[in-house]
């Protein structure tokens, strides 16, 4: 079909026409709101992304009471920032110690916490992170620059079911005092998914 | 079904390359953002569920699904099941022309626009009556049954056979063996527990555990 229109060194297929060509035999059909398109594609742009997962992080630094709450009945407290789990899916919260490094991963699919983090980035839908992220967490961690010490036990969790995980990363130090809006910058989408730790506050000074 | 969608402890694909996450867009193109889009849309029509997805989507022919990109392979399960569940015809997949009608009650259920704003995630719930109480409990040692159901199974391969402890029971959600075949029923979830010795052999570091969400029918008590 695609050589009948484009002739002999046109690729044997073009998906930016492929779905174009379903939109609007979709749209025809009345089965697809083309402006419901538009709108759910701005909401994952704008709204629904990983700073929801960081206004959650950042205030169970500051809040120990919000922390275990978290902890312990993670949808409640998540709802109570007007939080869903996006497809009834719950949630279960991993909190990092000074003993315990988690990492979360869907070996099968792509399994993510969509209204806590938005959609997943390419790498964790990605064949080399899932097949590696279960047999070899240090190795992968490493290719994100993080070094997990021999003494932390590592624990990756994999994403087969509708329970959805979120990582709670470890405060950095040197954040005594430090608002929850200030936290929240340090908190980034990958310490959330366990493959890095929460930043550190920049050395003031000239370093 | 023991697909190349199974990847957990694979070798060969090379390293990880995440982009920077400061850069990272949210669509790498925009046809991603609309076969995105036209998924869920299409998906909130109820005519198929998420297990129904996922074995469409494992099933395509292994080079494809190892050769598509991500949202590629979700182009490529939507036209199926389009035309699987007769919503499409091939023929109007082959021409891009409508040629058949939408019955009303599916009509109905297109989501507008100030709809998807309003509540852009379903909430429906997982969670389905068990036929009968949990058999594990917390702390208990089970073995990952050595099962190859051609069907769909969130059974990863590299747990099968394997001894662990229970993590946790999850209570009972729906059961995606018999989901993926339209049969909604619950089964006991639990979050199972596995050293990472006991998955890899004596190469794997000695500090590490796998957790996997396994449901009551993959798992059977171990000495």
């Amino acid at each position: 079909m695609t050589k009948d229109h484009h002739g002999d060194t046109a690729p044997p297929y073009d998906i930016k026409l492929s779905v174009k060509a379903l939109e609007s035999l979709l749209v025809e059909k009345g089965l697809v709101d083309p402006e419901a398109v538009d709108a759910l594609i701005e909401l994952f742009q704008n709204d629904i992304g990983p700073s929801n997962g960081k206004r959650v992080v950042a205030r169970a630094w500051v809040d120990g009471g919000f922390k275990r709450w978290l902890l312990d009945d993670p949808n409640a407290a998540i709802a109570s920032m007007r939080y869903v789990g996006s497809q009834g899916e719950q949630l279960r919260v991993l909190e990092n110690t000074a003993d315990v490094h988690n990492l979360v991963v869907c070996t099968l699919c792509s399994c993510y916490p969509w209204p806590l983090l938005g959609l997943p980035p390419v790498w964790y839908k990605s064949p080399p992170y899932r097949a590696q992220a279960v047999a070899d967490p240090r190795g992968v961690m490493r290719q994100f620059g993080t070094e997990i010490g021999e003494e932390k036990e590592v624990r990756v969790w994999d994403s087969t079911s509708e329970m959805r995980y979120l990582v709670l990363p470890q405060r950095p130090p040197d954040t005594e005092g430090w608002r929850e809006e200030e936290l929240q910058n340090l908190v980034t989408r990958n310490s959330m998914i366990g493959v890095e730790d929460a930043q550190r506050p920049a050395k003031t000074g000239t370093s | 079904m023991n697909g190349v969608h199974d990847l957990g402890g694979m070798q060969g694909f090379g390293p990880v390359r995440p982009e920077l996450e400061s850069e990272e867009p949210v669509f790498h193109a925009e046809w991603e953002g609309r076969v995105y889009a036209m998924v869920r849309l299409i998906g909130s029509l109820k005519l198929w569920n998420l297990d129904m997805v996922r074995h469409t989507r494992e099933s395509l022919p292994p080079a494809d699904y190892l050769a598509f990109s991500y949202y590629e392979i979700w182009f490529a399960a939507l036209r199926k099941q389009l035309v699987e569940s007769g919503l499409v015809t091939e023929d109007e997949l082959r021409t891009g022309r409508a040629s058949s009608a939408v019955s009303e009650v599916i009509l109905e259920r297109v989501m507008r626009a100030e709809q998807v704003r309003a509540k852009p995630f379903m909430t429906a719930s997982y969670r389905r009556p068990a036929p009968g109480p949990a058999r594990f409990v917390p702390g208990d040692r089970v073995r990952a049954r050595n099962r190859h159901p051609r069907g769909h199974t969130r059974e990863p391969r590299y747990v099968r056979g394997r001894i662990g402890t229970i993590d946790a029971h999850y209570g009972s959600q729906v059961y995606p063996d018999l989901s993926a075949d339209g049969v909604v029923e619950g089964r006991h979830l639990y979050s199972v527990r596995f050293a990472a010795r006991e998955l890899w052999g004596e190469s794997a570091h000695v500090n590490s555990a796998v957790y996997v969400d396994l449901w009551e029918d993959y798992l059977e008590a171990a000495p």
